[in-house]
């Protein structure tokens, strides 16, 4: 080997080595629920979001996991003392649109990032948008107007809906209602965490409802479709794809067959990146993906791309490398509109049996590749 | 609104009032004969409904689910009650709030390693699904059988308490502890015994509701709330109140819901009357329980009078 060679490696060597040591360490903190009866929405978000840290093996990045318990005040606690003592670069986790909510707007406001992986709630797409807020999952309007879409489509007119009395129910009964076409049989609110829904299903039983649309995300979808199942009615149901996800169906069980849904993204989905998703998470964790683990593998794939070119240090950089959203989401098509909110497709599923697992599989498409959210006309990014 | 919908609503008020007396009975029994407040009640009910609904998952068999998340309850109550709670009769009432409630973070971790963190599944018997028809309205068979087992457990707790020496000693124990100990019962023992059949109760309530809501980690404390509104306001200590509470706070809460947001539409347009209603029907029984403490500090029907 002659000395240029020899001096060109070790420079090459030299250059890598510093180019290592120059990446900074990153913090992420991940505020979820993990205990609770929304607990099995925070553990999916965690776990995809830990498939892809895993299968990016970035030693640079550090992630700190807290459980929220489904709480506001804890989640502004944890949020105050990862920003605080662990030095947190970049918040992610909430899954509730209430605790996001009371975290998210004090967060941004300290420069910190806050990238969203499943709560969406209305105000943060419109008047309240921020540059340093980002949401990878959807804003919380968009697969209810997909399924108040649907329900034109089936031919409904007369639909009974219903929802939780939260930030996230309130933007689930105007999105379906800002589709709909037809008429309401009647409309409630119901509480959050409630698990008899007795008095809800006598009064669509004593209305003329032709079709039910129910927004009842974790726990609160199985007590419902129970209940549903042995009150004697029959009406066809329409919903968000959050009330009939891998986290509930097995508990559901058949009465869950049949439900059409909608959806950013579905197991089935054909698209490299999520062939390879839905893989290797039943690979490493021996059961299917939810909706909410291909939003938070979505999430730290979003992170992970953008600081492939950017340093979160430099904020402009980086909040630029995060728009750019330049990684493959495993819902296909993915671009970020001026609110920092998505551009996606938005499919209809519907609830099938597959080698004697509950799971969904896609029957067509509420919107296009081109759909975004109402709210961003209020938002002056 | 037809005379069917009301009846069908005054139904589930009753069946959601029955499933609270389990809950309340065996709370206010423990604070009555022990003077214990046992926050960890609801991890019991808890403990049933997953006991119930892995055994039924093994054995396909609803009835022995049942079995096995009543026995599971119960074993759970006696070991807790002979490891910690026994230690906690003679301290004050903060102390045992304060372990009671490390004993609910410990029995929610303990349930979701042992279960996974995800809700279980768990169906009715074949039997009783589907509905009856009563005349005026269908009606969940389902329910209609917890209306009727919750009068049979009421009135088997009234006969247990009334017409057996262990309801004697029960009762003793609740007026004098010192005095029947003096006069030779064991009550180390009859603790432990009244311990374990509230958490029983406890744990039938769960395995029952179970079937028809989601069996998931933690759901005992929502329950838990409303048993202590049941208790307050019917005195705290007595069965006959926990049963009367019990019914008040079911019948009032389902009513309210689906009442309130029907009174506001009547000049609120419905969106906004849908909300307003929805918030107040939640805080119905809170003031139900607040006007019962103003007129009668001890509860409708005080066991202590």
């Amino acid at each position: 080997m002659n000395v240029k060679a020899t001096l060109a490696t070790g420079l090459v060597a030299l250059s890598l080595g510093a180019g290592a040591a120059q990446a900074e360490s990153v913090t992420i903190g991940m505020i979820t629920t993990l205990s609770g009866g929304g607990a099995g929405l925070g553990v999916d978000v965690r776990d995809g979001f830990l498939l892809a840290l895993e299968q990016a093996d970035n030693s640079d990045i550090e992630l700190v996991v807290e459980d929220d318990a489904q709480r506001p005040e804890t989640a502004v606690q944890i949020a105050e003392r990862m920003i605080q003592s662990e030095r947190a670069d970049i918040l992610t986790g909430i899954i509730w649109s209430n605790l996001a909510m009371a975290v998210v707007p004090s967060v941004v406001e300290q420069d910190i990032f806050y990238i969203s992986p499943n709560a969406g709630p209305s105000p943060l797409a419109g008047a309240n948008c921020h540059e340093n807020y980002f949401n990878a999952a959807w804003q919380n309007d968009t697969l209810h107007e997909a399924a108040g879409q649907t329900a034109n489509e089936l031919g409904y007119e007369n639909t009974f809906i219903m929802a939780p009395n939260y930030p996230a129910g309130t933007d689930a009964l105007n999105g379906f209602k800002r589709y709909y076409d037809g008429e309401l049989a009647g409309e409630l609110f119901t509480q959050v965490g409630q698990t008899d829904y007795a008095a809800e299903i006598a009064q669509i039983r004593d209305s003329d409802a032709d079709s039910i649309f129910i927004f009842l995300p974790g726990g609160m979808g199985i007590s419902f479709m129970r209940q549903y199942a042995q009150s004697g009615l029959d009406l066809p149901i329409v919903s968000a794809g959050f009330s009939f996800d891998q986290d509930v169906l097995p508990a559901m069980g058949s009465t869950a067959l049949g439900v059409i849904n909608t959806g950013q993204w579905s197991p089935d989905l054909d698209n490299e990146a999520n062939e390879a998703f839905v893989e290797a998470f039943e690979e490493e964790y021996d059961r299917l993906p939810s909706i909410y683990a291909s939003q938070g593998y979505d999430t730290a794939n979003l992170i992970l791309s953008a600081l492939e070119t950017a340093d979160v240090s430099d904020k402009d950089a980086f909040r630029e490398a995060l728009r750019a959203a330049d990684f493959d989401s495993v819902r296909g098509s993915f671009a970020f509109a001026d609110n920092h909110h998505p551009i996606h497709r938005i499919y209809v599923r519907e609830v099938v049996e597959v080698d004697g697992t509950l799971t969904n599989r896609i029957i067509g498409t509420a919107f296009e590749d081109d759909y975004r959210d109402v709210h961003g006309a209020n938002c002056d990014m | 609104m037809s005379l069917a919908l009301l009846i069908e609503q005054l139904l589930n008020g009753v069946q959601f009032g029955l499933m609270l007396f389990l809950m309340s009975a065996g709370l206010t029994l423990v604070f009555g004969v022990m003077g214990l407040i046992n926050l960890a009640h609801g991890s019991l009910y808890m403990i049933g409904a997953f006991f119930c609904a892995a055994a039924a998952a093994a054995t396909g068999n609803f009835w022995l689910g049942l079995m096995a998340g009543l026995i599971a309850a119960a074993a759970a109550g006696a070991l807790i009650e002979v490891t910690v709670i026994r230690r906690l009769y003679n301290r004050d009432h903060l102390d045992q709030v304060l372990a009671t409630f490390a004993l609910i973070l410990i029995l929610s971790e303990g349930v979701r390693m042992l279960f996974g963190p995800f809700p279980l599944y768990l169906d009715a018997p074949a039997i009783l699904r589907g509905t009856v028809d009563l005349g005026i309205t269908q009606y969940s068979l389902y329910r209609l059988t917890l209306i009727v087992l919750g009068v049979a457990v009421a009135i088997g707790l009234w006969a247990l308490i009334a017409r057996t020496r262990l309801g004697i000693q029960i009762r003793a124990g609740e007026n004098d502890r010192e005095m029947i100990a003096a006069l030779g019962v064991n009550i180390r023992a009859l603790y432990t015994v009244v311990f374990a059949l509230g958490a029983a109760l406890a744990g039938l309530a769960g395995a029952l509701v179970g079937a028809i809501q989601s069996v998931q980690v933690g759901m005992g404390e929502p329950v838990l709330i409303l048993a202590f509104v049941v208790i307050v306001i019917g005195g705290i200590g007595s069965i006959k109140g926990a049963m009367v509470g019990a019914l008040l706070v079911g019948v009032i809460d389902t009513m309210g819901r689906f009442l309130l947001p029907r009174f506001f539409a009547t000049f609120l347009d419905p969106s906004q009357a849908m909300g307003v209603g929805a918030a107040l029907a939640s805080m119905l029984i809170y003031v139900l329980m607040a006007l019962v403490l103003v007129l009668r500090p001890k509860g409708l029907f005080p066991a202590h009078a």
